[in-house]
């Protein structure tokens, strides 16, 4: 961890010299590692990557995603995921291998304007890219409040080991959902609180690349680092709720050995 | 272009009281533009112009999508305010040409590879004109492309040098644009070290060619420092070096 060198850069600049992997964001150009966006620059072990501050979202295999059911057609669901490329959700996904378009009412599974947690399964950038609400935690999201994102600011709105994403629950008593795309739901019995939830992941937006943001995400949801924990104790169900909501991040979570350590967890 | 007056006065200072090897000033302010996924204002003497990046988009129509590359369009626009004497509105056949020189500039430095049957917008509007704004244009709409976030193996930074009175000198404004010998617009990515436009008006011999290109290219690092500048300000305020959190 002690290796790991950051810098601000923007494209063009010259990250580092020598013998590193290449990893996202940057391109090798004879013996250096040059960045091709703006934002972070690190240096690790494992190679050279630029965490970037700007840009849409291009889908990944694997991400889990937010989307919104635009239309379907006899065969499957567009699904649009905050990207160039609308998703394909296909109905076989849903009602099984012995589906058929002329027995099974796709409308009535998923509706045109329905929010659904997703994971992409298949993208190459040459056809669309594939979801699936198969597994565990995906499908419908019945209820909430949506928020759109920048998705570069998703793992600074996560934070460390889902840190900064904690704290906004615990203090707020909501469950946030979060895409990897950018695309939020909040949801909680409390309407302030789902409010200042909102409040707070806007700040985050806004001020992502600044340092000591969490400590004005807390300032701003006036908690200070022992009162926080008090929440937490005084609301057990609360706290268990975001253990669920958890296991949604973990595969959204921005670094590398974060997602090994948390895999171990779980 | 025959010459009605002289362009420099006998203390070597040019029309608007520059030296010959004297920038105007540059300004760049970065995400002026809300709806836009990028953009930038440029400030460069007189001219005021807007560029503004949309995209990796849907690509309408659909037939101009590539199936293994992205697309850049650019259009290079004059409000009808821009000059004194009304412009205009309708795309001149000189506004067809600079869209196109931009985009031809703009392109090497993109990774349009990254972006397959998308497409990427660059709308660079003049509002006002003072010689010199396709450079401008070029500069701004660089800056707006990195705030974009879109892959680019470098910036482009573009500054014109020209003939003067029989003089090679940097950034050539509306009256030396006009009245003088030459004019050499040049865009030039400064880290991969290599020119993406170049344009001549006028008539230079080798020598002369020669001294202009290496005057534009010095203007360009001048213009990339504002530029680079205008980024770190718009995303990291005031710091430069990156202070661990913890």
């Amino acid at each position: 961890m002690q290796e790991i060198r950051r810098k601000y850069v923007v494209p063009g600049d010259r990250i580092i010299e020598g013998n590193f992997r290449p990893l996202f964001n940057v391109i090798k150009a004879g013996n250096s590692i040059i960045a091709t966006r703006i934002g972070i620059a690190e240096a690790g072990r494992e190679g050279v990557k630029v965490i970037p501050l700007s840009g849409v979202y291009i889908p990944r295999v694997n991400d889990i995603v937010i989307g919104k059911i635009m239309d379907h057609s006899s065969l499957s669901w567009e699904v649009d995921i905050n990207s160039l490329f609308s998703a394909h959700l296909p109905a076989q996904d849903v009602f099984g291998r012995d589906f058929s378009p002329a027995r099974d009412d796709m409308g009535r599974e998923l509706a045109t304007g329905d929010l659904i947690t997703a994971r992409i399964v298949a993208f190459d950038r040459t056809r669309d890219p594939m979801i699936t609400i198969q597994d565990k935690d995906l499908g419908k999201v019945p209820r909430g409040e949506f928020v759109k994102i920048s998705a570069t600011r998703v793992p600074r709105l996560i934070g460390k080991r889902g840190s900064m994403i904690q704290t906004i629950e615990q203090a707020t008593h909501t469950r946030v959902l979060i895409g990897q795309n950018g695309i939020i739901v909040v949801t909680g019995r409390n309407s302030e609180g789902i409010k200042l939830a909102v409040r707070a992941i806007r700040m985050v937006e806004e001020e992502a690349h600044t340092a000591n943001l969490t400590q004005r995400v807390k300032s701003l949801l006036s908690i200070s680092d022992s009162s926080s924990a008090e929440t937490s104790q005084s609301q057990p169900q609360n706290v268990h709720k975001n253990a669920e909501s958890q296991s949604t991040i973990q595969e959204v979570e921005e670094e590398l050995e974060e997602e090994a350590e948390k895999g171990e967890k779980i | 272009m025959t010459q009605t007056r002289s362009l420099i006065d006998e203390n070597g200072k040019r029309t608007d009281g520059r030296t010959g090897d004297q920038l105007r000033d540059i300004k760049i302010t970065v995400g002026v533009i809300k709806n836009a996924d990028g953009s930038a204002f440029i400030e460069f003497g007189m001219n005021k112009i807007v560029a503004a990046v949309y995209g990796p988009r849907e690509v309408h129509p659909k037939h101009m999508a590539l199936p293994d590359s992205g697309v850049l369009r650019c259009r290079y626009h004059m409000t009808p305010f821009s000059t004194d004497t009304r412009k205009n509105p309708a795309p001149s056949r000189r506004e067809v040409e600079i869209s196109k020189v931009m985009r031809e500039a703009l392109e090497p430095t993109l990774m349009l590879e990254d972006y397959p049957r998308a497409a990427i917008d660059v709308f660079v509007e003049v509002l006002q004109a003072d010689g010199g704004s396709r450079c401008a244009g070029i500069t701004a709409a660089s800056v707006a492309l990195a705030d974009a976030g879109i892959n680019m193996r470098d910036l482009v930074s573009a500054c014109a040098a020209g003939k003067v009175d029989d003089r090679i000198v940097i950034d050539i404004n509306d009256t030396e644009d006009k009245e003088g010998d030459a004019d050499m617009p040049v865009a030039y990515m400064p880290h991969l070290e290599q020119v993406s436009l170049l344009q001549l008006d006028g008539i230079l011999n080798e020598e002369q060619f020669n001294q202009c290109l290496d005057e534009a290219v010095k203007g360009c690092k001048i213009v990339y420092e504002v530029q680079r500048k205008a980024l770190m300000q718009k995303y990291f305020g005031n710091e430069t070096e990156l202070k661990e959190e913890q």
